[in-house]
């Protein structure tokens, strides 16, 4: 597992129903390109997330595939439109096979 | 109106905008911090000084707004982390003796101060506790561990107006880093002043010279995308202007530190800040 990985969501407690509301993730990641060298000349090897996604009630909302030209720390904030009261599941995959993921609910009145 | 006095009014409004602060207003989630306030006495030249975040581009100002969008949080959490971890001979973390890191609002304001005749900033402290009540190794000045406990316990203090003392035992500290803002120094032979009192809201080339407040230290800036000690920006600066720079920690930039705090009393506390 990379160092220091930690998700950090934001998405609103309430919305009413049939609402778009703003989304926003950041996963705290090094995302190493690959491409770069190290003191002695040997490649660092790659080790970025390389899938995002997030679900609504087991349903998918957003799935997107990270390359290693994206930066560190990625950031997607996104919109969903919410219907009903539930629960918002995000997962990232790492290179070296971890997963994270975190959740937040959401209150529709 | 006649086309020549329409192309003169936007040249003028074209120069007045890149010649000084703008006049936004900084709220951090609903929380209005203050970005402009009167000169403490002891300035002679300025009359009103602004915070730093006031000569950034609308883009960097808006990831102030917003702690989520605030990159400098990131490093916060991590120290949030830190502050619970045992370290050194004694097994002990932070946590072990400070219950909660809420405890410290109110520091970072009137930091640095003078303890047992010596001038102590909060690195200072930070390490005093390492090394001596948990038996660990000392941070370095601007590494990324140091860097993100000062940004966490400054946090606590948040909108809170700098308040330094600068008189008794301070006041040689206070004398001394003010003669380090005044005097020339580099093969470009600059001081502080020269920038950052006298030209402050003009361009050096592609950036906007602010007055220099380190209220928002340690700072997030975006050519590194980490967070800033003041020291490492006085060296930066000082490199900037050919100068060798001092040593970070040593006593010539923690009298400087003293001095540029109090340059800015009355401004809030905005750590951690984002600049450019």
């Amino acid at each position: 597992m990379a160092k220091d990985v930690k998700p950090r969501v934001k998405v609103p407690k309430k919305a009413s129903a049939g609402e778009t509301i703003t989304i926003k993730t950041l996963i705290s990641h090094k995302m190493e390109s690959g491409q770069r060298k190290d003191g002695d000349g040997n490649a660092i090897p790659r080790s970025i997330i390389n899938r995002f996604t997030a679900d609504f009630n087991d349903q998918n909302v957003i799935d997107v595939t990270l390359e290693p030209a994206i930066s560190t720390n990625p950031y997607f904030q996104f919109e969903a439109v919410v219907p009903e009261s539930g629960e918002f599941k995000f997962t990232w995959y790492d290179d070296d096979g971890s997963v994270y993921d975190t959740s937040k609910k959401i209150e529709v009145s | 109106m006649n086309l020549k006095l329409l192309i003169s009014c936007g040249v003028a409004a074209l120069a007045t905008s890149a010649a000084a602060q703008d006049s936004n207003a900084l709220a951090v989630d609903g929380e209005a911090l203050l970005t402009e306030t009167a000169a403490p006495s002891h300035m002679e030249i300025v009359d009103t000084i602004y915070s730093g975040w006031r000569f950034r581009a609308s883009e960097t100002q808006a990831l102030q707004s917003d702690d989520f969008d605030n990159p400098g949080m990131i490093f916060v959490d991590q120290a949030i982390d830190l502050w619970a971890k045992v370290d050194g001979s004694e097994g002990k973390s932070c946590a072990s003796c400070h219950e909660n890191v809420e405890d410290f609002a109110g520091l970072r304001p009137t930091l640095p101060r003078v303890e047992d005749g010596e001038l102590v900033t909060m690195e200072n402290m930070i390490n005093e506790c390492r090394t001596d009540r948990m038996g660990a190794e000392p941070w370095k000045w601007s590494k990324g561990k140091m860097t993100a406990m000062t940004a966490l316990i400054g946090l606590q203090s948040r909108g809170m107006p700098v308040n330094v003392a600068i008189d008794g035992d301070a006041a040689p500290f206070w004398e001394k880093g003010k003669e380090l803002y005044y005097t020339r120094v580099g093969q470009l032979d600059m001081a502080c002043s020269n920038c950052h009192e006298d030209n402050y809201g003009t361009m050096i080339r592609a950036d906007h010279l602010s007055q220099g407040q380190i209220n928002g230290f340690p700072t997030y800036r975006l050519k590194n995308a980490k967070l800033n000690s003041s020291h490492g920006r006085f060296k930066g600066c000082m490199k900037n202007i050919r100068a060798k720079p001092f040593k970070e920690g040593g006593e010539e930039f923690k009298a400087l530190e003293l001095y540029l705090a109090s340059r800015g009393e009355g401004l809030v506390v905005e750590t951690p800040s984002v600049r450019n």
